[in-house]
């Protein structure tokens, strides 16, 4: 958060520090906070509105690209380039079974994307207290993805396979005085995938906005230390800040297509076994 | 940071919100509108297909009616000049019948009128001779008062004309 309290007489003195890990706070929503189903909380919180409105821009993405037409325009085009992309990703990791995936790596993907983009949107309403929140930052929510990708590399691993699906931790050529260890390495290996896929995006997340953070509140106190070395700091924090942003773009981006990666990749694991 | 601080009183409404969220998504976007999205694109990808083999085909079609065509055309023109070899033929021999037969009665003729007017000599000269032979008896009767009979004035006049 860019406070503007410093010019706020009485707060100054508490929000003179910018805390980088505040735009991570939840917060329950229009009154929401106590929200319960069997005991648990269910709060609609800053998260569950930035999730829906992602998910609201994606319906309407994808709704713009429902015409239908045998020559697209330019928005039927673009979200036929990314059911393709879903549809080629698949096919090239998993093959011809790969297609039945699409509905839910695309449902990943996009959903990942959108959550990503729209975390980064400096809203103008910003300036009176409302800030987009990147709930891909939480580990709440991407593990649960990734334990649905993990759920389904089981479920379809064990389905097709039986029991033969332990043969995936041992690979073929392995010596037999070997299969043992290669076996518990594997099987390691194996169960540490959902982790480092939910993990890996929510760090990715989280450094860049909190390195955007930083970045803000070094242009910020540059600004308040007056003449002499602040503005410098200042200007070149803002620079960093810019090439940061767009850095940030390709890596909710880049992010996004490496949990549709992995998850493809997973899954022809479970669709093959090798 | 919040996600560890704030995970006990949280995790229930960010793991509830997450699946409603995106079970929306999945269902709704995933099922619902990508398979047709992609459908179209198959049936895209289908109808240029279609009109591509179409068009070959009628590339096809067309090279293979052109060559058929060619073939007859050849085939036309030998017959044509076969026919035209043929004529031509057929008028040189009956142009040349037709010259010979000309030819033929133009010298049967032609011999009829020389043998005719050998003919014709012939008795003139069988003529000549006797008038001749007359008149020398003639002659030589009123000059010499001499008759001379017919065989010597004969052979005398013979003897002369042989000579002329």
């Amino acid at each position: 958060m860019v406070h503007m309290a410093q010019g706020l007489p009485q707060v100054a003195a508490e929000q003179a520090k910018v805390d980088p890990m505040h735009q991570f706070a939840i917060e329950p929503l229009f009154g929401s906070a106590h929200w319960e189903i069997a005991g648990y909380n269910i709060a609609f919180t800053n998260s569950a509105l930035w999730m829906a409105i992602a998910a609201v821009a994606l319906w309407i993405f994808v709704a713009g690209g429902m015409k239908r037409e045998l020559v697209p325009g330019r928005w039927q085009m673009a979200v036929e380039s990314f059911t393709g992309f879903v549809d080629d990703l698949l096919e090239a990791n998993v093959g011809k079974e790969g297609k039945k995936y699409v509905p839910y790596i695309f449902s990943l993907f996009m959903f990942i994307l959108f959550a990503n983009v729209l975390g980064l949107i400096p809203l103008p309403l910003a300036m009176v207290g409302v800030h987009p929140f990147t709930s891909t930052s939480h580990f709440t929510v991407t593990g649960v993805l990734a334990i649905l990708s993990f759920a389904i590399v089981l479920i379809v691993g064990f389905w097709k396979h039986k029991l033969n699906f332990f043969s995936l931790f041992v690979p073929h050529g392995t010596p037999l005085p070997m299969i043992p260890l290669i076996f518990c390495i594997e099987l390691v290996s194996f169960l540490v995938r959902p982790f480092s896929l939910g993990l890996r995006l929510f760090v990715a997340m989280m450094a860049g906005h909190v390195l955007l953070e930083v970045l803000s509140s070094f242009v910020i106190d540059g600004i308040n230390a007056g003449l002499g070395i602040g503005p410098v700091v200042s200007v070149l924090s803002f620079v960093l800040m810019l090439a940061i942003c767009a850095l940030e773009i390709l890596v909710a981006g880049i992010q996004a297509y490496v949990f549709a990666l992995l998850s493809s990749l997973y899954i022809n694991d479970a669709e093959h076994l090798h | 940071m919040p996600q560890i601080a704030q995970l006990a009183e949280t995790y229930s409404s960010q793991i509830f919100w997450l699946l409603v969220i995106f079970g929306f998504v999945f269902f709704v976007i995933g099922k619902g509108m990508v398979p047709k999205v992609m459908g179209t694109v198959d049936l895209r990808d289908k109808q240029i297909g279609a009109d591509l083999a179409a068009a070959e085909a009628a590339r096809d079609q067309a090279n293979a009616e052109e060559e058929a065509w060619r073939k007859r055309e050849n085939e036309n023109r030998t017959q044509a000049q076969a026919l035209v070899a043929q004529a031509k033929a057929d008028a040189a021999a009956a142009s040349e019948k037709k010259l010979s037969a000309a030819q033929n009665r133009i010298d049967k003729k032609l011999a009829d009128a020389e043998a005719k007017i050998a003919e014709a000599r012939t008795s003139a000269l069988a003529e000549l001779e006797g008038v001749a032979s007359e008149a020398a008896q003639t002659i030589v009767e009123k000059l010499a008062g001499v008759k001379v009979p017919a065989a010597s004035a004969d052979s005398a006049v013979k003897k002369v004309l042989s000579n002329g």
